[in-house]
């Protein structure tokens, strides 16, 4: 049977239930319970530590009232970092691969943003369709340009987290698969694509990390926009 | 201990038909079963005093080892080194 490298973004299956599912909640087995001690464990203590750290890096230039987003914003942060890294291990499903899953996560708190500025500040959320100091003949052009670039930010939202996350799984897969396959032929090309493999998985966990971040970090400066 | 309330470890080979006779499947009782299994886990490796990498790696281990089950049928096909 052929190899088809798009294979491994498949849902996988196994008796007709989906991994994508465990996949899904696995990470919430990585996060602490919680207790009433007043010091947890050390795993507890990092983790904690780490949203106190995302917490605050992201609501320090929100105003009073997007504080009430922290929850959702933070706790979205973390399943998909928990969820991108995991997906680094071998064997192992990424949610995040499916565009459909990732436009579930985008469409609507975009919309909850939008709707939320049009609702209480109307005038102020139509006024960031056009921005200052643009001379008069060019308005018309402006507002059309402004309004298809707010409209398109949900589609770019899931499709940058689709697309980075699957360009670098299929570039892991054809790196590690050129690496085998050069291995008996050429081994001192295989090593040095070995090297690359090494470099590039590197790159992916980074990857991974940012592209949370910056998925997150989109959304807050959409809300700060609007709120 | 009297059989419906020995834990899965405590239990004897030869007793494992009968002791499973007594447990409940019910979706309340897995779940319930789930959590017992999970919460074991997780205060014998994790939830300690000096814990160090040692018990998420071994989930996460685990995951991979699951991961690689779900998704045998499919591995078991592919070959290397084959000239397209």
């Amino acid at each position: 049977m052929n190899l088809s490298f798009f294979d491994q973004f498949a849902s996988p299956s196994l008796l007709g239930i989906p991994l994508i599912l465990l996949s899904m909640l696995f990470p919430a087995l990585l996060l602490p319970m919680p207790n009433n001690r007043w010091i947890n464990n050390r795993l507890a203590t990092l983790q904690l530590w780490a949203s106190h750290l995302m917490t605050k890096q992201l609501m320090t230039p929100m105003n009073k009232k997007g504080h009430k987003w922290a929850l959702i914003l933070v706790s979205l942060m973390i399943m998909l970092l928990l969820i991108n890294l995991l997906g680094l291990l071998p064997y192992t499903f990424t949610p995040t691969t499916q565009l459909s899953m990732n436009m579930a996560l985008a469409f609507p708190l975009w919309l909850a943003t939008l709707l939320t500025g049009l609702r209480n500040q109307p005038s102020a959320s139509l006024g960031h369709l056009l921005p200052e100091g643009t001379p008069t003949p060019l308005i018309p052009a402006l507002i059309l340009i402004e309004t298809t670039s707010l409209l398109i930010r949900p589609l770019a939202l899931g499709v940058r987290l689709t697309a980075n996350l699957t360009a670098g799984h299929l570039l892991i897969q054809l790196i590690s698969t050129a690496t085998i396959t050069l291995l008996p032929i050429m081994p001192t090309v295989s090593i040095l694509t070995a090297l690359i493999l090494f470099l590039l998985t590197i790159l992916e966990v980074a990857v991974a990390m940012i592209q949370a971040y910056v998925f997150v970090l989109l959304l807050s400066l959409y809300l700060q926009e609007n709120i | 201990g009297p059989l419906p309330e020995r834990r899965l470890m405590d239990v004897r080979l030869g007793e494992l038909p009968a002791w499973l006779a007594t447990c409940n499947f019910s979706p309340q009782g897995l779940l319930g079963g789930v959590r017992k299994a999970w919460s074991s886990y997780y205060d014998k490796y994790i939830n300690v005093r000096r814990g160090g990498p040692a018990g998420i790696s071994m989930l996460l281990a685990g995951y991979c080892l699951l991961s690689y089950g779900w998704n045998y049928q499919h591995i078991s096909k592919i070959s290397f080194l084959v000239s397209v």
